[in-house]
């Protein structure tokens, strides 16, 4: 009788990372120390846009425990360095040099200008303000209307203009659809709307940091990132560094979201500096610097264009994007509203379809990657123009989405944007979803609630959406010119004991990795789920990867593992018949054993390690290792989809909105580990609510960001987040072995616009069609009565957060 | 300035700079880097460590103010191998994923149900509104408090953590982050 092992994959395990997170046993950066390390500190333009006339370090040298100051000339006399782009996403795209430290003009507030080095963190710290830097100020370029405007000041004189870069996809022309225009021209219905994608900040828990140890026998870089292996390439390629001479070493890292998706000036500075005084050197950024020197996300205005038939059948949908780069281009981020271009159509079989993005230039923070890069504007605007085109047609919103979506049994489908979805099943979440949710009865009661005129409204906005992640097929990164292949590498080593070590390329900075590899090798090997560590971050180890962003650690790494385990089993199994003299064609091999068919005898794979470590007795030709390694490269994105549905409680006499329910039912394929894959959801939820109603990095008109601090710019506590009821369905992606999806991005990519549309919905009878994000109280009470979609000041004035009024008894407590 | 501060148990005297803070102290001068910074305002909560058996928030704390006092960080809570029930109770319910929040999570859930031995979800919120946390959305992490506060009732499992309360010095008479 053969014992069924219960599969670890799909198991709810507990986390492996948890114990040394929980106990304050942590690698944060910023807790490293070696001997002799000195301590670096950042002067930052406090001007968006200005001439450096000069910068009088003499004073800060002469402070106690100083060691050196720099400038950007002293740093790169020949101003040679330029921070790397990896997206050039046309061949005429303008690219400005971005200094490590500014040289000659300042482009944003918050652009490092001098350097201080000193014995301790405080004393930089101190030092900082003994610098005396003289400015002669320029105008200052915000806003992409006004970037654009004939006759506008330029942020970079040098490149003759602001538009960075525009880029087109038209199906008339890519031939995977009608044109556009003719599609317009002949519609029964057009609507046109303009969306604005407020300002983000990433706002990852741990400030950025660096350290660099110029005495090791490799220069070692430890730093706070989500990518050390593009790091280590982009440091060799942009000093000129051998690429073999440097390790990097991504210890525990807290929280990322595509902020840490970046080749940093700082660690650039830090390598420079470190080199120079032939010393130890840190870096550790204050929330105040993070808030202004690391990038930030989204920025875009929205121009939809949609056409329809009077019973609603989307027949077209032009897109014109203007997305702000802010002063410099980042690693990706010209490339991160082209993501977007893909998603405009969603879930929808739309027959024509034009998409054009501008990219702009502005005296600001750079933008680029932040939790879902371009699919979350992609798909707050299509959900939320599909409920102004339900509201025109007189039709309920969910039925004119069903109209209009690709039904289970189209599937695999190939979009007017060319992507082929292999799977999906939007019937079956959205079923699922109304039920939980009680969509009927929350309809009648907002009926009863607008009959009595009720001061406080109930609305209930919808967004079904699906994603394009798993990033990504080497070849269509490729065909997007991007600067890098997207497939992921993972190698499996077997201990002679039996035990297991797993190396990803994957750079997990809270997902889970730890524990999901473990359970993804238990099960192909047959092994306990304690007897598998998962080594990552680090460079000597791990010595080939592409990281983690986009949801592509499972979909593209955990394939990677499978693929190498698979390796693993194969050369094991030359050994096993050796060792059992059968033929490799008499075994089976399952939970761990090869067993010649037919009868009793086996051995586990763990003997089969031993041996082999043993070596004595082979088989001809064979090498004496288990080991393995495997690059996998997708064939095709995966495609998570889900129904979010949301109701919100709106008092008309205050503009406040409370999350009364929010139901989710996401198909993220086959799950590895159901309670990482649910905290997944509750993280990206909370992110996409945050910005429907509590974030914007706001800017004053001489480009000062007055949302500098966590006092001022609303991250959500406790009390402002609802409970959330997330369910799952399951279709597995039929383009993996695992059959998985990803999952990191989906909260966060559909959450925005179900949020918004319960919002308009509540309030949509006193004629409010649009408010603009975040959806704070005065800007929601605005609207009701002036129908002003932006009145009511800035969204990160005082007052934008909700939980922290008492609503019963008033004030903030 | 000389002080001498009890750290997780262990007694510490060494000359500080007058405006060195708690949490600076326990990081640069003592090692306790389990304790960390998240933000320069007050606003994040990541430094919440206990003292004389309170939360504080020690970047709101002078290093000088806790002479004479018993802190205690994240890194004192488990005892003989143990994880204190609110750790335990963090890891069982999936609260944390960066883990970055977490010390400051912890050790504000514990002073929480110090004060409110069976929370409900709002108090949950509402005792934690100074603790963010980027990750989770919260919900495991209103979870886990309330899991705890099961576990922690009498006699339902090892005593927690409890400084003696001298009842002369609050959080508040110290300052920062005592709500």
């Amino acid at each position: 009788m053969t014992a069924t092992i219960e599969p670890e994959v799909g198991k709810g395990r507990l986390r492996k990372e948890d114990e040394r997170l929980v106990t304050g046993r942590t690698r944060w950066t910023d807790n490293l120390t070696l001997p002799g390390l000195v301590h670096l500190a950042v002067l930052r333009s406090t001007m968006a846009h200005a001439k450096i006339v000069s910068i009088d370090t003499s004073a800060a040298k002469e402070m106690p425990g100083v060691v050196a100051v720099f400038t950007g000339d002293d740093l790169d006399p020949d101003g040679a360095i330029g921070m790397p782009c990896a997206w050039p996403i046309t061949p005429d795209m303008k690219s400005p040099r971005r200094p490590v430290l500014a040289q000659g003009t300042v482009n944003f507030a918050g652009e490092g200008v001098a350097v201080v080095v000193a014995r301790g963190a405080a004393e930089a710290e101190d030092a900082l303000a003994e610098i005396d830097v003289e400015y002669d100020e320029l105008p200052v370029v915000l806003g992409l209307e006004n970037a654009l405007a004939e006759g506008a000041p330029l942020v970079h004189e040098d490149l003759g203009t602001n538009r960075n870069a525009v880029w087109i996809f038209d199906s008339g022309e890519a031939g995977s659809g009608a044109p556009v225009e003719q599609a317009i021209s002949d519609a029964e219905v057009v609507l046109k709307r303009r969306f604005r994608q407020q300002r983000l900040v990433p706002a990852f828990m741990e400030p950025r940091a660096c350290m660099v140890d110029p005495t090791a026998p490799q220069l070692t870089m430890w730093s706070a990132t989500q990518i050390p292996h593009i790091l280590k390439t982009m440091s060799a390629l942009t000093l000129g560094l051998p690429e073999h001479k440097i390790r990097v070493i991504a210890p525990d890292v807290g929280g990322g979201f595509g902020g840490k998706i970046a080749v940093l000036p700082e660690e650039i500075m830090c390598l420079l500096v470190a080199q120079k005084l032939g010393k130890p050197v840190k870096w550790t950024e204050s929330r105040s610097e993070t808030m202004v020197a690391a990038h930030h996300g989204r920025d875009q205005i929205q121009d939809l264009t949609i056409a329809a038939t009077r019973d609603g059948t989307v027949t077209g949908l032009k897109v014109e994007l203007l997305a702000d780069m802010g002063a410099y281009l980042g690693l990706v981020g010209p490339g991160v509203p082209i993501l977007g271009a893909f998603m405009f159509n969603a879930i929808y079989k739309i027959p024509a379809y034009h998409f054009a993005c501008t990219n702009v230039f502005t005296n600001t923070t750079l933008t680029d990657a932040y939790r879902g890069a371009g699919r979350p504007e992609a798909t707050f605007a299509i959900e939320r123009i599909m409920d102004e085109l339900a509201a025109e047609l007189g039709m309920d919103p969910m039925r004119l989405r069903e109209q209009n979506w690709i039904k289970h049994e189209e599937f695999p489908y190939t979009t007017v944007s060319t992507l082929t979805y292999d799977s999906g099943n939007y019937e079956a979440a959205t079923a699922k979803a109304m039920e939980l949710f009680g969509y009927e009865s929350l309809r009648q009661e907002q009926r009863e609630r607008r009959d009595r005129n009720d001061p406080v409204q109930l609305g209930i906005g919808i967004s079904t959406f699906t994603e394009m992640c798993g990033l990504a097929p080497s070849r269509v990164l490729g065909s997007l010119d991007y600067g890098a292949g997207g497939w992921e590498h993972a190698a499996i080593r077997m201990l002679p004991t039996g035990k297991v070590e797993v190396i990803t390329g994957a750079s997990a900075h809270g997902q889970g990795h730890e524990t999901a590899w473990s359970q993804i090798v238990a099960d192909q090997l047959g092994v306990p789920f304690e007897d598998v560590e998962v080594l990552h971050g680090d460079t000597q180890s791990s010595h080939k990867g592409l990281d983690t962003y986009g949801s592509r650690s499972l979909a593209v790494g955990g394939i990677a593992v499978v693929k190498a385990t698979e390796k693993v089993i194969d050369k094991a199994r030359k050994v096993a018949a050796h060792l059992m003299e059968c033929s490799e064609d008499d075994l089976e091999f399952a939970g761990g054993k090869f067993t010649v068919k037919g009868t009793d005898t086996s051995t586990g794979i763990g003997d089969i390690a031993l041996a082999v470590f043993a070596a004595h007795d082979l088989p001809e030709g064979i090498e004496p290792t288990l080991d393995s390694d495997a690059v996998y490269d997708p064939e095709n994105f995966s495609f998570p989809h889900g129904t979010h549905l949301c109701a919100t409680e709106v008092d008309t006499e205050t503009g406040r909105v409370r999350i009364r329910s929010y139901v989710c039912v996401d198909d993220v394929g086959k799950v590895v580990n159901p309670i990482i894959v649910e905290g997944q959801m509750h993280g990206g939820l909370a992110q996409g609510i945050a910005q429907a109603l509590y974030e914007e990095a706001v800017y004053d008109e001489s480009g000062t960001l007055t949302s500098g601090t966590f006092a001022d710019y609303l991250l959500p506590s406790a009390v402002d987040l609802p409970e959330f009821t997330t369910d799952r369905t399951e279709t597995p992606s039929t383009t993996n072995p695992l059959g998985v999806k990803g999952v990191g991005e989906a909260g966060t990519i559909a959450s925005t616009p179900a949020v918004v549309n319960a919002v308009v919905d509540a309030v949509r009878h006193y004629g409010v069609d649009d408010i603009e994000m975040p959806l704070t109280p005065m800007r929601v009470w605005q609207a009701i009565r002036t129908g002003e979609k932006a009145a009511g000041g800035p969204g990160a004035e005082s007052g934008g957060g909700l939980g922290s009024i008492d609503a019963a008894h008033g004030g903030a407590q | 300035m000389r002080i001498t501060v009890t750290v997780d148990g262990t007694s510490y005297t060494d000359d500080v700079e007058p405006r060195t803070l708690l949490v600076h102290h326990l990081r640069e001068r003592l090692g306790k880097v389990g304790t960390v910074v998240g933000c320069d305002t007050s606003n994040c909560g990541a430094c919440t460590v206990h003292l004389d058996g309170h939360s504080v928030k020690s970047c709101s704390v002078l290093a000088v103010q806790a002479d004479g006092s018993e802190v205690t960080t994240v890194e004192g809570l488990a005892r003989d191998g143990q994880l204190h029930p609110v750790q335990q109770a963090f890891h069982d319910n999936h609260a944390l994923q960066c883990g970055f929040c977490t010390p400051g999570m912890i050790m504000q859930s514990i002073d929480l149900l110090a004060d409110n031995p069976d929370p409900d979800e709002h108090a949950v919120r509402e005792g934690l509104e100074g603790n963010l946390c980027r990750c989770t959305g919260y919900q495991n992490i209103v979870k886990a408090v309330r899991d705890a506060a099961h576990h922690m009732r009498p006699g339902a499992g090892p005593e927690a953590e409890r400084v003696a309360d001298t009842g002369s010095r609050t959080a508040s008479s110290v300052g920062g982050g005592g709500e």
